[in-house]
């Protein structure tokens, strides 16, 4: 099952429907790795609520597509892992070590929105 | 059916033999019961209250269930099922521990019935030493396992409810609450065991999705100690909260506590340690973007 990819001004977003094979998770690395130099993208957003589980081969493909990402030059976020579902992949060893994460589509856009704000002043995460 | 075979009486005639008699027998035995019912009864109200047992109960309420127990009682013996009365046992157990009955009350009145029963055959059967004998065969076996029946449907049921406490207290013990808009803290106090920092990680991811938190506090000022096993608990813990999008600070960390982690390796790279909690809150509400700022300043506006 291919996995939609919208464009959303500086973002892409894909949100995947429903449980992935190996190959439709490589298809997304690549096609999300192309993609972002093609639209001059800021950042890349996977939503991945509908998953309830993950293996290592996806947990390693979404780590591996964020640093792919980084090194063209832009941003990565997984939102929406279920609890039950980084339960289980800690207990794993799957961590998505240096990986941004966010509790759903809303708080990784608030994520990205945020930082594209402090770009260039340096500054972290403040409100006032 | 309870089936009374003599061990040196192998033949399989023979056997269905013994078991008829022994029907015969618990029939008479059964019919004896049923005739002095009202006499045995009192006799063994009587001696309840003459041992000081089920001293919770008023006099009544004793004759009550004496009566409801030698019912299930004899008719235990007649159909030798012992269904009715294991849910008679623990029905009656679910009454009676909430008003501190203990279990050497209830094992003394079964034992009581057994007693009292058995003597009411030895003064029946007093001239035929042999009959006496064969309806004793019968009925001890019999009498045996409603002993056994009840005593274990009370501990059973003491279990359930000790169980149940246990998950109470479980629960409790780990209240994961909200200080502030997105700001949970998970104070932890006691022991941690795996059992409990699984639940404990549970409770917390639920609770960061439910209160859509960035930043939890994990407060372990009350945990004594903590080994290996433990501080793996507590990294796996910051990382599946991080999955989620919260980022964890975990404060109260003692010297102890710091020396036991160095010593034993424990990477706790991946970890925002602050020391107390109210550093803990404070760096949340920085990073959260909060700014308390104290409405009284210099007194000229108390």
């Amino acid at each position: 099952m291919e996995v939609p990819i919208l464009k959303q001004q500086h973002y892409l977003i894909a949100t995947v429907q429903a449980a992935l094979t190996d190959a439709d998770l490589t298809y997304l690395r690549d096609a999300l790795v192309e993609r972002v130099g093609k639209f001059r993208s800021h950042a890349v957003i996977v939503d991945v609520t509908a998953l309830d589980v993950m293996d290592s081969f996806a947990s390693r493909t979404l780590r591996d597509l964020a640093y792919m990402i980084r090194l063209r030059g832009a941003e990565t976020v997984i939102v929406g892992i279920q609890p039950e579902v980084a339960f289980a992949m800690v207990q794993l060893g799957l961590n998505l070590e240096g990986v941004a994460t966010a509790l759903d589509l809303e708080e990784g856009l608030a994520f990205l929105n945020h930082k594209g704000k402090s770009r260039g002043a340096g500054s972290n995460l403040s409100r006032n | 059916m309870v089936v009374v075979v003599k061990t040196n009486v192998s033949p399989r005639f023979k056997t269905q033999q013994t078991t008829e008699f022994t029907a015969a027998l618990l029939r008479e035995l059964v019919a004896h019961l049923r005739q002095n019912r009202t006499q045995l009864r009192q006799e063994w109200a009587r001696r309840i209250q003459e041992a000081q047992l089920l001293t919770a109960m008023s006099e009544e309420e004793i004759f009550a269930e004496a009566t409801s127990v030698y019912d299930n009682y004899v008719e235990a013996v007649e159909t030798g099922t012992f269904e009715a009365l294991q849910a008679y046992a623990r029905n009656l157990s679910e009454r009676v521990i909430p008003r501190g009955v203990e279990t050497d009350e209830v094992v003394g009145i079964v034992l009581l019935l057994r007693d009292v029963l058995a003597r009411s055959l030895f003064a029946k059967y007093q001239d035929d030493f042999d009959k006496l004998n064969s309806i004793l065969d019968a009925y001890e076996p019999a009498a045996n396992r409603i002993a056994n029946t009840v005593a274990v449907g009370f501990v059973q049921e003491r279990e359930r409810i000790i169980r149940e406490q246990q998950d109470a207290i479980r629960e409790l013990s780990t209240p994961v609450l909200q200080v502030r808009e997105r700001l949970l803290i998970l104070p932890i106090i006691g022991a941690i065991d795996p059992q409990r920092a699984r639940q404990l990680t549970e409770q917390l991811l639920r609770a960061i999705r439910t209160n859509r938190a960035k930043v939890v506090v994990i407060d372990i000022t009350g945990v004594a100690a903590l080994n290996s096993v433990v501080a793996s608990h507590l990294v796996q813990t910051v990382e599946a909260s991080r999955l989620l999008g919260a980022m964890v600070i975990v404060t109260g960390l003692s010297p102890e506590i710091a020396q036991t982690l160095v010593t034993i390796g424990v990477d706790l790279g991946k970890m925002h340690t602050v020391g107390d909690l109210q550093g803990g809150i404070e760096e949340a509400e920085r990073l959260l973007g909060y700014k308390v700022i104290s409405i009284v300043e210099d007194g000229s506006q108390a």
